[in-house]
């Protein structure tokens, strides 16, 4: 078996191993005050967080580029109600777009 | 006949409508996240993957930001063990999920098994967007189900045609999965708090991007809720012990 191999396998059990763990952790700790504020904005930090990886960063690199206009895109159609798939849909079309026109 | 609770007999039609709300946009997230799909396949086998290798990742890791780091690493030369070693911190976030998720699902069984499976950033974020455990519940499974199916089939065709594909940002493939992500955040910012902490959260992720190893900008992040969890905006401060971060507002 080939190291990649090995790299794939440990990697994707040690990875269903990190999502298992995190619900074993006794829930009168879960429900002290501290830790259920941390846990209620956790997800807020981490989207916020993952919006701007995705939007805005190439590896190590910061890259301002047509993602960045379709994030823009997806904020007005946020802001006029559009459903979810029309937001993605629409997001992936202005940066499609603007990329076939050469301009980002 | 089996015996079922006054609730699930009558149950409140607004509510049902609701949860299928919910499932509707789970399948969207799925059908859009499982088009990313494309983009993993296609780029694993250009990395040097062959197509078992890249459906092992899509069924088993299951976390599309440790799956794009792991092909990330073996793509731009670096060792298998590397690949592992950053797709294993990019996944350290779907820990944090789990404790956030912990109180709304069923934890026996093989459903304890599968919701260990299907946790990641779409199940959680959807779960997060619903006001009663069974819309959490709801949201959690409909997104965790649909990305796993379309994750997985577009996984295979992009891994099989990923040579015909050119590029798959040329689709906006990349700017859908920022979309998605803002889509699933908007709705939790209706405090002034959320938005400070998104944006601290974004920054935060953003500056230290050119200094850390993938998947650490995210976790860094991540950090900003821990401070925002302990700052006393709520002002129940008792029994804790001392801490660093001080605000005017609090009275002590």
């Amino acid at each position: 078996m080939s190291i990649l191999w090995i790299a794939v396998i440990a990697a994707s059990v040690l990875s269903f191993a990190q999502k298992w763990v995190g619900y074993q952790a006794p829930q009168d700790v879960l429900e002290r005050p501290r830790i259920a504020r941390i846990t209620t904005v956790l997800p807020i930090a981490l989207l916020g967080a993952l919006v701007a990886t995705q939007t805005a960063t190439s590896g190590a690199e910061i890259v301002l580029d047509a993602r960045l206009a379709s994030l823009g895109a997806a904020v007005v159609l946020l802001c006029l109600r559009a459903p979810f798939l029309v937001v993605v849909i629409g997001a992936a079309v202005v940066a499609a777009g603007l990329r076939a026109l050469g301009w980002a | 006949m089996t015996s079922t609770s006054p609730l699930a007999a009558q149950p409140d039609p607004s509510a049902v409508g609701r949860l299928g709300t919910i499932r509707r946009t789970g399948l969207s997230i799925g059908v859009a996240t499982g088009l990313y799909g494309i983009s993993f396949g296609a780029l694993a086998t250009a990395s040097g993957l062959d197509v078992w290798q890249a459906m092992v990742l899509s069924a088993v890791m299951f976390t599309g930001g440790s799956q794009f780091a792991f092909i990330g690493v073996v793509g731009g030369g670096g060792s298998a063990i590397g690949a592992a070693l950053a797709a294993v911190l990019l996944g350290i976030r779907n820990t944090l999920y789990g404790l956030v998720l912990a109180p709304s699902l069923p934890r026996t069984g093989v459903r304890g098994i599968a919701r260990a499976h299907l946790t990641i950033d779409e199940s959680a974020a959807l779960a997060a967007s619903g006001t009663t455990t069974e819309e959490k519940r709801a949201g959690f499974w409909a997104a965790g189900v649909w990305v796993y199916v379309f994750w997985n089939l577009f996984s295979l065709l992009g891994a099989l045609a990923g040579q015909y594909v050119a590029d798959p940002s040329a689709w906006g493939l990349d700017a859908a999965a920022a979309a998605a992500f803002i889509a699933l955040l908007w709705p939790r910012l209706r405090s002034r708090d959320a938005v400070a902490i998104a944006v601290a959260a974004a920054v935060v992720a953003l500056v230290t991007t050119p200094m850390l190893p993938a998947g650490l900008p995210v976790l860094a992040a991540a950090a900003v809720a821990v401070v925002a969890g302990l700052l006393p905006s709520s002002g129940r401060r008792a029994g804790g012990p001392p801490t660093r971060i001080i605000s005017k507002e609090v009275p002590r």
